[in-house]
């Protein structure tokens, strides 16, 4: 047992990236002093909207990439100056697929398998018990170009998975794959957080994914850390509870919007088309208040609730915009950059 | 559950044995697309054919090396051999560029696989489909009436160059994918680099008859070193010191773009 197990398994002080893009056009800066520490064993969740730096700080900690400042230290490892150690304690699973269309599955386990040091016999049992474990033994023998999006990704990650890593790295694993496959892959990642004691650092710009798995959730955005702490620590963390409010017709927004305000202890009022949010330190006595205060104002009302604060409001708290926005805004940046 | 991670701890691979499975797996990834190897196959019978045929009287212009004792099939036989090499290894980055496209790439170099192997086993690859190909060239020149007085050990020999400057040739084209990303850059390899170093070379015509700049350039060009050693071999080892210098120099050169390509692995990383 090394002394590398008893401090945390990812720890990353001030890292900093800035990409030069070259043509006249301003740099990117991707990371802006980013900071983080993973327990091991735990499941850190990397949330944040399309181009907030989640992608860049992972390749970073998979050594495929050099920060320009800042230290990063994974599985005890200096990544810069220790990437060999570092790399043989990881897993990676990038946000592409990392798997070799024209090769079968159990050819892609144990090629990876091999590569990390496995014997040619132990490769090919692992790889037999991975392809069980995934529910994939099926198509083990199929080229992986005929297997569907949901296989495919739990190939992956069963090939970051193929030498027991201390630490896995998986880069959005349920973007792009139907509700059904991903109720799957949370199972899975549940199962392997729970039984191997490795340590999973888990990118997701899916609030609920983050909510599901993580032990603790990071929101970055802008390449900086915004918040941090467990789900509900976040969540608690923001004052009372949530209260949305259906309007009868949109056109009267302004006019509710005025009327909440005045209500006391209702706060960040927010009118959305027929909806309006807000939230309250003690939701049943603002509850009526609202209600009343909206009566007055001549406001019919359909449907009114409570509910506990979601990383949602969390996130929408700390950045002033929700994150379905976010992702949209970082898409658009995305697009205009491929288009340069 | 199986063993603890920490305690199990998988030994190393060596590198060697890291390049080996990676050239299986191009083998694999080669075998399972067969067009792929028919076209490796018909395109140095159609050269064959084609300049054999259109260049044939060349051989009658007085002071054509070989003279009389030379038909022009013997001749041209070496050249499209390393035409053949040399075309099929430009193409050698593809397989970097399907990687890089997907995740595989990063997954390698986030992993303890060598860059080394990974390059060594694109250059294996097609060294190997080159000597194939080039044995089947000779086959079919044999059948043709050509003969080769350099026998088995002018064969081998000829492998041995035919396989360098496959290595040169995957070599370049996998640092010119590591350093663009991009297939179309790989065309350009091809397109503007093989084949002006076909022609500016003895392959299908004696540099001697061609404007000297013609015969200085391919004093300097690999392809040419290749083409040299294979003739000469073939034809019975006329002149030994002219095969291991050319050798020497083809290995030198494999060497150098190696460490070349391996430095690009750097180039990609920073660009990531």
């Amino acid at each position: 047992m090394s002394t590398t197990c008893q401090g945390p398994a990812i720890d990353v002080a001030g890292l900093t990236k800035t990409y030069r893009t070259g043509r006249g056009a301003p740099d990117v800066r991707a990371l802006d002093g980013l900071d983080l520490t993973a327990a091991p064993g735990s499941v850190l969740g990397l949330l944040g909207p399309n181009g907030a730096g989640k992608s860049t700080t992972v390749r970073i900690l998979a050594t495929l990439s050099a920060p320009d400042g800042g230290t990063a230290r994974v599985a005890g490892h200096d990544v810069a100056r220790e990437a060999a150690a570092v790399r043989r304690a990881i897993g990676y699973v990038a946000q592409r697929p990392v798997t070799d269309p024209m090769g079968t599955g159990r050819e892609n386990l144990v090629l990876a398998g091999r590569l990390q040091g496995l014997g040619p016999r132990a490769a090919r049992s692992r790889a037999d018990e991975l392809l069980r474990r995934f529910g994939v033994a099926d198509a083990a023998d199929r080229l992986v170009k005929t297997w569907s999006g949901g296989m495919a990704r739990k190939l992956d990650v069963a090939v970051g998975l193929v030498h027991r890593p201390r630490v896995l790295f998986l880069d959005e694993p349920t973007t792009g794959l139907d509700p059904e496959a991903r109720a799957a892959m949370w199972a899975e990642i549940e199962r392997m957080a729970s039984g191997d004691g490795m340590t999973i650092l888990l990118t997701t710009h899916y609030l609920d994914e983050a909510d599901r798995l993580a032990d603790q959730v990071v929101i970055v955005d802008g390449g900086r850390v915004v918040t941090s702490g467990s789900p509900d620590a976040l969540k608690d963390g923001l004052r009372g509870d949530g209260v949305t409010v259906e309007l009868d017709a949109a056109h009267g927004a302004d006019l509710a919007a005025r009327a909440a305000a005045g209500v006391p202890g209702v706060v960040d009022v927010a009118v959305d088309g027929r909806t309006l949010r807000a939230r309250a330190d003690q939701g049943a006595t603002a509850l009526p208040a609202l209600l009343t205060a909206l009566d007055a104002a001549g406001l019919a009302v359909r449907a009114a609730g409570l509910s506990r604060p979601t990383l949602d409001d969390v996130y929408l708290a700390r950045t002033g915009r929700s994150l379905a926005e976010a992702n949209r805004a970082g898409a658009r940046e995305e697009t205009a950059e491929a288009a340069a | 559950m199986s063993a603890p991670a920490r305690t199990a701890r998988p030994a190393r691979t060596g590198a060697l044995v890291q390049a080996a499975l990676l050239t299986g797996r191009q083998a694999r990834q080669g075998m399972r697309i067969p067009v792929f190897m028919v076209m490796n196959l018909l395109q140095p019978m159609i050269w064959l054919l084609l300049f054999g045929q259109l260049f044939r009287s060349v051989i009658e212009i007085p002071g054509f090396a070989g003279g009389a004792d030379v038909t022009y099939l013997e001749y041209l036989t070496p050249g499209v051999v390393m035409m053949t090499a040399m075309g099929g290894a430009a193409w050698a980055g593809t397989t970097f560029v399907q990687d890089m496209e997907r995740g595989v790439m990063d997954r390698f170099l986030a992993s303890p696989t060598s860059r080394g192997a990974l390059l060594a086993a694109t250059m294996a690859w097609y060294a190997l489909l080159a000597c194939a190909q080039a044995l089947v060239v000779v086959g079919v020149a044999w059948l043709g009436g050509a003969r080769f007085p350099g026998g088995w050990a002018g064969v081998a020999v000829m492998l041995v160059a035919v396989a360098l400057l496959s290595c040169l040739f995957a070599a370049l084209s996998g640092a010119v994918a590591l350093l663009t990303r991009q297939q179309e850059a790989l065309i350009g390899v091809s397109q503007l680099l093989t084949i002006p170093l076909m022609f500016l070379s003895s392959a299908v015509m004696d540099p001697s008859l061609a404007p000297d700049w013609i015969a200085g350039v391919a004093r300097f060009n690999p392809f040419d070193w290749a083409v040299v050693v294979a003739r000469d071999a073939l034809q019975g080892f006329a002149d030994p010191a002219a095969v291991w210098g050319h050798l020497a120099l083809l290995a030198a050169a494999v060497t150098l773009m190696g460490a070349l390509a391996t430095s690009a692995f750097q180039a990609y990383r920073r660009s990531l």
